[in-house]
């Protein structure tokens, strides 16, 4: 099947208003005989949910936690994107745009891109209209921060709990729905199935995860919004639950799956302490703003601050080396987050990290204290020159910036950043690649839609920060309900959709095989055992920096352990009751399959981009010797999987990229 | 270290439920709390037994999915933080360490530790919300500025993580600092004034059909909340109560 992204025709600045001129709508009357399933309550889910209910379709909406408010998009820390040109900085629609797209290292759709970038400042007013209390100045009015990758002030934000306070907003929106009758929401339910009729998508198979119980839902549309699949790595900053199974059993029965090997690796996380370690948390990439990134110049420091025979805070500005700043003058601590990654790791290859494990950079706030609390001593006119005073004042206004991220890393590292260095580390965070979906967010499968970080679409092979909570509300606020309706119009006369078809029963049936298997199965290793022998590979061999050799042993390995994991694989417990390991084998039976997939499209695209690094494609010299160096000439294109089996059969299908409205360059934040 | 751990067991939610004794060993101070119950999962499956039951997601203090009533304090020992940002490191070798689920009335208990706060939701259904439908014509974010102060207070207000400990410190079970922090937030911003009346009037009436109890003003709540909401917002929604009382 050829690949068709259906993106409009003319000028890119005029796509989706002509677009939304000319599809077809859906009657009010007739709305309210259309059922629409959302799977998912996040930025995406949420707010798509939300909308599509307030519009007269009935919506279900599922997620696996105890309550839509709790899906993992209530963990962004740092802020969200949009054109608003507030501060009068030059922003603009075309110039987020283009960052985007740049960002992305020229691999993403641009007319997606745009989109996303001319719905932008919509966001922000119907968060601000649902009482979303983003931060302000004292003036009244909304105050940003900057982010890496870009050279103005776009972000809004709400101290360190953007996602959170977002992600209320939207739960509000459905609470709303949800009093009228217009949502029906199930809670702990997990999607085990799409099911198709007639080559359409037309419900999906649940499992209650309290009772075990197996349910039918049918739908005339199902809209997936089911998050990204970071944890195939076992250890990310994604929250527990995180998995790939939705888009994957999509995948299944037919969705093509993008880009899987384009990861984001962030550079700022909180390093690995031991074994024992079940996530990785972040420290948001705002702490860029203020935050300078650095290790020792000198190896003897290095080895006198392991050996706490050196503290941090006492070495000399001169024997530090401010790496980022050094390689990278234009846009120094703030480059963006692949580039942050990688010189990080390239520093403690080199030996130079700061931890036990080695693996642990500095990000030192002092110099930010000493700025503002001068700021704020000339304001109150105090003594500029007094240390201790300056100290405190500086501490305060980082208090109020960032306060809940300090605090959850004095938690976890036992130190007190005011006063010492954070100890970072580069951690799996984000899953640029997913479902493949066109212009309308609809997959490969008729009827099957994917929106927020489970689609492919918006950032191509990395993302810049701030931008996913972006897409998020656009696709579930103002993108999603137009495009479904234009395919929602032709089913005004089916009437409800049977749950009692031969398709329902068959995807029943399967999903029940499976559960089956797993509690009868006499294995001797846990889940967990499985799930962190696949992220040691993944890590290891198709994490921040990729080679022919290695992705052709974790390829044979991830098999290896997938044949393993079905033979050995202990699930206690019954199927019939709350069992929380039987939900996380099913989980990880996904990611198996998915990791190797991974790996295969990581070997398939011979070229470095974005968050794919491959050693075998640097710049050999010149002033961006070492960088990575992109092929637009061969990779210029989408990788789109087809399902045939095992991943090892999965075929390759190719979305060509055009790019009228942007000259491709090399991406130099020098 | 080496600890004793007295668990709370309890099949399903018709099950009697009992505390059971456990040992977990070689337990390092720099593991969080849940990454402990993960050594006694994993130790339980390996020799046949069923894993605790707790609920748990994002491990970082921000879902509110996490519960946990240890040492009889909600979240445990520590101050301004859940259950997931415990770490070990607050304990000591040879430690026994009692873990309940919640309690509450409006809060049944689904299995072992895990408690069905649905109420919670339902409480927001009947009213934490502002009616604006999406249409891409609302107006412009900077049209209507908010003092900085009451952003601010708003701001606190809804960081509430909805977890519930404050409802299981609270000897009569009242959920007064959880609604109260959802009505301050609307109340303090201009968006939310239109509806102020029916909002705290509905969302107040639906926490009583919950079963949530009376406040008595004993301010356990703002201790054991992992997110620091102060009893101000309780404050607010009374006033807010009262007025509308008087309007309706
Ligand atoms: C720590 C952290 C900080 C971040 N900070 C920022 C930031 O500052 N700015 C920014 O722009 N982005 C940030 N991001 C990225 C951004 O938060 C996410 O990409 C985004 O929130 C994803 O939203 P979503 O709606 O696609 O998915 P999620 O919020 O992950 O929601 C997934 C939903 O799907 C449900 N679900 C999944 N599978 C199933 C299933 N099989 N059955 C039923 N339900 C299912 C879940 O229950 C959940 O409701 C951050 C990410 C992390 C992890
Ligand atoms: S008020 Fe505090 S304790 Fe109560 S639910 Fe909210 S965050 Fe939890
Ligand atoms: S697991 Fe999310 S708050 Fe504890």
């Amino acid at each position: 099947m050829a690949l068709d992204s259906k993106t409009p025709k003319g000028p890119i600045k005029d796509k989706w208003t002509n677009y939304k001129n000319k599809i077809d709508l859906v009657n009010p009357a007739n709305k309210r005989n259309i059922d629409v399933i959302v799977v998912g309550t996040g930025l995406a889910g949420g707010s798509a949910a939300a909308t599509l209910a307030e519009l007269g379709y009935n919506v279900k909406a599922f997620c696996f936690q105890d309550s839509p408010r709790r899906a993992h998009s209530i963990a962004a820390q740092g802020g969200i994107n949009a054109a608003k040109n507030y501060q009068g900085d030059g922003d603009s629609t075309y110039r987020l745009f283009y960052d985007t797209v740049k960002g992305g290292d020229y691999r993403s759709r641009e007319a997606n891109v745009y989109r996303l970038a001319e719905v932008s400042a919509n966001i922000i007013d119907q968060c601000v209209a649902q009482g979303v209390p983003f931060a302000r100045e004292y003036g009244g009015l909304l105050d940003n921060r900057s982010f890496g990758g870009v050279l103005v002030s776009r972000t809004f934000y709400a101290a360190g709990q953007t996602g959170q306070q977002l992600l209320l907003g939207a739960y509000s929106a459905m609470n709303r729905q949800i009093g009228r009758g217009k949502i029906k929401m199930y809670n702990r339910h997990e999607m085990l199935d799409v099911v198709k009729v007639d080559g359409k998508a037309r419900g999906i198979i649940t499992r209650n995860l309290i009772t075990g119980e197996i349910e039918r839902h049918s739908a005339h549309a199902v809209v997936l919004g089911s998050g990204g699949y970071g944890n195939v790595f076992f250890l990310s900053t994604n929250a527990m639950g995180s998995n790939v199974t939705a888009g994957w059993k999509a995948h299944k029965r037919g969705a093509y799956f993008a880009n899987p090997c384009y990861t984001q690796i962030h550079p700022t996380c909180i390093p690995v302490s031991g074994d024992h370690q079940s996530k990785l948390t972040l420290m948001s990439e705002s702490l860029r703003n203020d935050g300078r990134i650095w290790v020792p110049k000198h190896m003897k420091d290095v080895e006198a601050i392991k050996a706490g025979t050196l503290k941090p805070v006492d070495l000399a500005e001169e024997d530090r080396d401010y790496y980022l700043e050094r390689r990278y003058p234009a846009f120094g601590n703030l480059v963006p987050r692949d580039v942050a990654s990688r010189a990080a790791k390239e520093r403690c290859d080199a030996g130079y990290g700061v931890n036990a494990t080695g693996e642990a950079v500095y990000l030192d706030f002092a110099s930010a204290i000493t700025r503002y609390g001068k700021e704020q001593a000339t304001i109150k006119g105090l003594d500029v020159n007094d240390a201790a005073l300056i100290k405190k004042l500086g501490q305060e206004v980082v208090k109020n910036k960032y306060g809940n991220l300090f605090q959850m890393y004095e938690k976890i590292v036992d130190q007190d950043p005011y006063n010492t260095p954070m100890m970072i580390y580069p951690a799996v965070h984000y899953t640029m690649g997913g479902v493949w979906v066109d212009y309308n967010l609809m997959t490969t499968v008729p009827g099957l839609y994917c929106i927020g970080e489970a689609n492919f679409s918006d950032h191509g092979a990395n993302r810049l920060g701030a931008s996913a909570l972006m897409q998020g509300l656009a696709d579930g606020y103002f993108v999603l309900p137009y495009t479904i309706g234009d395919y929602l119009s032709d089913d005004i006369r089916t009437g409800p959709i049977s749950t009692d078809s031969k398709e329902f029963e068959e995807a029943e049936n399967d999903v029940k095989k499976t559960l089956e298997f797993f509690i009868t199965n006499e294995g001797q290793h846990s889940v967990d055992y499985f799930h962190k022998r696949l992220g040691k590979i993944m890590w290891n061999k198709v994490g921040m920096s990729r080679n022919v050799k290695g992705l052709t042993e974790a390829i044979a390995e991830i098999k290896e352990l997938r044949a393993q994991f079905w033979k050995e694989v202990k699930v206690p417990g019954a199927a019939d009751e709350y069992n929380e390991e039987l939900a996380k084998a099913g989980r990880v039976a996904d990611f198996l399959e998915l990791g190797e997939l991974f790996a295969k499209d990581a070997l398939n695209r011979e070229e470095s981009c974005g968050g794919h690094f491959r050693e075998d494609s640097v710049e050999l010299d010149g002033e961006q010797k070492g960088e990575a160096l992109r092929n637009d000439k061969d990779f210029a294109y989408v990788s789109a999987w087809e399902y045939k089996g095992e991943p090892s059969d999965a075929v390759l299908h190719k979305e060509e990229l055009e790019f009228n409205d942007i000259e491709l360059k090399q991406r130099s934040y020098k | 270290m080496n600890l004793t751990l007295k668990i709370w067991r309890q099949k399903n939610a018709s099950d009697k439920g009992k505390m059971v004794d456990y040992k977990v060993n070689d337990i390092s101070p720099d593991m969080s709390f849940l990454e402990m119950l993960d050594v006694l999962n994993e130790q339980l499956i390996n020799t046949g037994d069923q894993p605790v039951a707790f609920d748990h997601d994002c491990r970082e203090g921000i879902c509110g999915m996490c519960s946990l009533y240890i040492n009889g304090e909600a979240h445990g020992p520590d101050r301004g933080v859940t259950t997931c940002q415990l770490h070990m490191r607050m304990f000591k070798d040879g430690d026994t360490i009692f873990i309940e689920p919640f309690r509450a009335k409006a809060f049944p208990v689904v299995k072992d530790l895990i408690v069905d706060r649905s109420a919670f939701d339902r409480v927001q259904h009947a009213g934490g919300f502002i009616s604006v439908n999406t249409s891409g014509n609302t107006i412009d974010a900077n049209a209507t500025p908010v003092n900085k102060a009451d952003a601010d207070k708003a701001f606190e207000a809804a960081t509430c993580i909805g977890c519930g400990a404050c409802v299981a410190t609270c000897k009569n079970s009242s959920a007064m600092l959880f609604v109260g922090a959802k009505v301050s937030q609307f109340a303090l911003l201009p968006q939310g004034q239109v509806e102020a009346t029916d909002r705290v009037l509905n969302m107040v009436k639906q926490m009583d059909e919950e079963g949530f109890g009376n406040c008595t003003n004993t301010g356990a709540c703002e201790v054991e909340c992992p997110k620091g909401i102060s009893l101000e917002n309780i404050a607010r929604m009374n006033t807010e109560f009262l007025k509308a009382s008087l309007k309706g």
